[in-house]
């Protein structure tokens, strides 16, 4: 299990350095940030101080070993927009994220879990073709669009709630409802074919001929296996809490993580999107994780997997 | 005469296929006595399965089951679900083809079979567990105490039916229904599990019905045999009776199919032709197209299943010739 472990880190480790290595170069070559910064009319000598002050004169390769230096050093740089710490800007945001991210979480896998159980238990009736058809709405209509008619409905026509910005908790009730949609259908029909295909196996038809109702069968046995395959869409899920709102976070004005990646990126401000990757990368890669450990508790099957052979004789 | 175990009267099964009905089962008539061993004999797809399936209210809810159950002389064909789960392991156990697949993989085999104890005869769990370690020693798995804590996949084909056998043992039923119990196994452990369940039910007393496409295995454990052929019973009579004097042509045909004790195994398909689509019977015999024996007359009309003597039943309009099968070798 340790070295199962240590084999992931370090493939996690790779994963990092490449989107780090890959966003820099990127970033770098589609934009100067001292002229998105300081804007195009600038004084050109203001501009020149401001890339001396930010060794953006040195050569690209250089700029780029002194980034990872850094980073082996912990230190990931400044905010070239406001010369903060570019870790305190991000972390500062965290909160506001998951202050969203959490309650849709819940919603996602309270509504999503419960109503793919509920198809799969009832399919082909009308209760099976409703949730189906909640689901594929909800996860063909992208997000944006999806925040947009929410908006138009609740906030521009009712008036029911504001629409857009983060001055009260009313202000975060629409970006969790289309946050917690859009996951729940995934989930709904996620759940629901994990579902299908558990009460298809044979020894769920065993359950019923010892004796229990079916009731019994579906939370004694169903329901065990059936939380195998969820569980890999759930972790994913808990492993975008913090970047996983990008969208809707632009589309209410909501100043969270993802607000500030689109700014960021849209200033060049590469320190800023750099701390932000490394974030989001290690959360989803550590929910990943332990995705695969809770994998083997829950499966017997996996954790003897190098168990030797088959015990038992005949 | 004292009333039987369970009776099946003139079951019909109808499946959905496509919009359509398709008759699974043409009325199927069987008589389980306390105690008496019946093998089920027939090609795939002839219907064996879905006879207990339906008897015991197991199939899928969407198939349509007419006709009579009588258990204990009882009609039970009204029961719920839920309450027929009130018979299945108690009165009527079933194991099946695939054991391992047939066993929760998530859960221990000693939990599963405790949970058919805990059930049927309401121990808690100390006792129940208990229990499930004696019944491993009853169906001889070595260090019985060890593999409770195994689960399914640890544990080989054959250990995985003796712990479905165990588990039905668990609700002590009246009538054990063994459907191909042996079909995925290999050929020693295969003759191992015979030997248990006949074992089983010298000392239980329990009925048991034994479904195989092999004449071969049943006849070893069972007093009487019942042949299926695309969903109707076609024969029925006592083990020696069939074997030495089979009535219906295709009764002949899984004879002359089998092989010599001391020769290769061979599987029934030494038969010409094919078992018909269910959704696509000839008409008159469904055996008619495969008969050597055929005249004219089986194709217009279907042989009812009616005594030829005391303890025999066979649907053939030329019940008693012999049919002078050519089975390849
Ligand atoms: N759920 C179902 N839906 C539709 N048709 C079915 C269903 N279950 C069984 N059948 C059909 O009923 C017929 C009888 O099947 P059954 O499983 O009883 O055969 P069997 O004699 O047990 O064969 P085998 O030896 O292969 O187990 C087959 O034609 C099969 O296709
Ligand atoms: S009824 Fe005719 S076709 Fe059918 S088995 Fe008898 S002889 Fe053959
Ligand atoms: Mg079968």
């Amino acid at each position: 299990m340790l070295g199962y472990i240590a084999s992931r880190a370090f493939r996690a480790l790779v994963t990092i350095l490449l989107v780090l290595t890959f966003a820099f170069f990127i970033l770098n070559a589609t934009g100067d940030p001292a002229i998105l910064i300081l804007s195009a009319d600038a004084p050109p000598e203001a501009i020149e101080a401001f890339r001396e002050e930010w060794g953006l004169n040195a050569p690209l390769w250089k700029q780029y070993l002194g980034y990872l230096w850094n980073l082996a050093h912990g230190e990931l740089g400044r905010s070239m927009r406001d010369g903060r710490d570019a870790w305190a800007v991000v972390s500062e945001r965290i909160p506001v994220t998951l202050a969203i991210t959490i309650p849709a979480l819940i919603i996602k896998l309270v509504i999503g879990i419960s109503a793919g159980i509920v198809a799969a238990l009832w399919r082909d009736t009308w209760v099976d073709r409703l949730v189906m058809a909640f689901s594929v709405t909800g996860y063909t209509v992208p997000s944006f669009v999806l925040g947009l008619a929410l908006m138009l409905v609740f906030a521009v026509q009712l008036g029911w709630l504001p629409a857009a910005g983060a001055d009260s908790w009313r202000h975060a009730i629409l970006p969790i409802i289309t946050l917690g949609v859009a996951g729940a259908a995934v989930l709904a029909r996620f759940t629901r074919s994990a579902m299908l295909e558990v009460l298809g196996q044979p020894f769920i038809r065993t359950g019923l001929a010892k004796g229990l109702v079916w009731r019994a069968v579906v939370i004694g046995h169903a329901f065990p296996n059936a939380a195998i395959p969820t569980l890999t869409i759930a972790g994913f899920m808990i492993g975008s809490l913090v970047a996983g709102a990008v969208v809707v976070e632009s589309v209410f004005a909501w100043p969270g993580v993802g607000r500030l990646l689109v700014s960021a990126v849209g200033n060049r401000d590469l320190m800023v999107v750099q701390a932000i990757l490394l974030l989001v990368t290690v959360t989803m890669v550590s929910a990943n994780l332990i995705v695969d450990i809770v994998y083997g508790f829950v499966d017997p099957r996996l954790r003897t997997a190098r168990g030797g052979p088959a015990r038992g004789g005949t | 005469m004292t009333v039987p175990l369970i009776e099946l009267k003139d079951l019909t099964v109808d499946f959905p296929v496509g919009g359509n009905w398709v008759r699974a089962l043409h009325g199927v008539s069987l008589t389980i006595r306390r105690g008496e061993a019946l093998g089920l004999v027939g090609e795939s797809g002839s219907g064996k399965s879905v006879t207990w399936l339906a008897a015991t209210k197991l199939l899928p809810a969407k198939a349509r089951i007419d006709g009579e159950v009588l258990l204990d002389g009882k009609p039970i064909q009204g029961l719920t679900r839920d309450q027929m789960a009130g018979v299945r392991g108690k009165r009527v156990a079933l194991i099946f083809q695939d054991p391992t697949s047939s066993l929760n993989p998530v859960h221990r085999v000693g939990t599963q079979i405790a949970e058919s104890v805990r059930l049927h005869r309401g121990f808690d769990a100390a006792a129940a567990r208990a229990e499930a370690k004696r019944l491993l020693d009853r169906v001889h798995i070595p260090s019985a105490a060890r593999r409770l804590d195994d689960y399914p996949h640890e544990l080989s084909g054959g250990t995985n039916q003796r712990v479905m056998i165990a588990m039905a043992l668990a609700g002590e039923p009246d009538l054990l229904v063994a459907d191909e119990p042996t079909t995925a196994l290999d050929v020693t452990i295969q003759a191992q599990i015979l030997d248990l369940l006949a074992e089983m039910r010298r000392e239980t007393g329990m009925a048991l019905v034994l479904i195989s496409h092999d004449l071969g295995i049943v006849a070893d454990i069972t007093d009487r045999v019942a042949v299926m052929y695309a969903g109707r019973i076609v024969e029925e009579a006592p083990v020696d009776a069939l074997f030495d004097d089979p009535r219906h042509p295709y009764t002949q045909g899984l004879l002359a199919a089998l092989p010599d004790v001391a020769g290769p195994r061979r599987r029934l398909t030494a038969i010409p032709g094919q078992v018909p689509n269910p959704a696509a019977l000839p008409p008159g015999c469904a055996f008619a197209p495969r008969c050597p024996a055929a005249i004219s007359g089986c194709v217009t009309a279907i042989p009812s299943l009616d005594a030829v003597a005391a303890d025999r039943r066979t649907a053939c309009f030329r019940a008693g010739h012999a049919t002078p099968w050519e089975i390849a070798a």
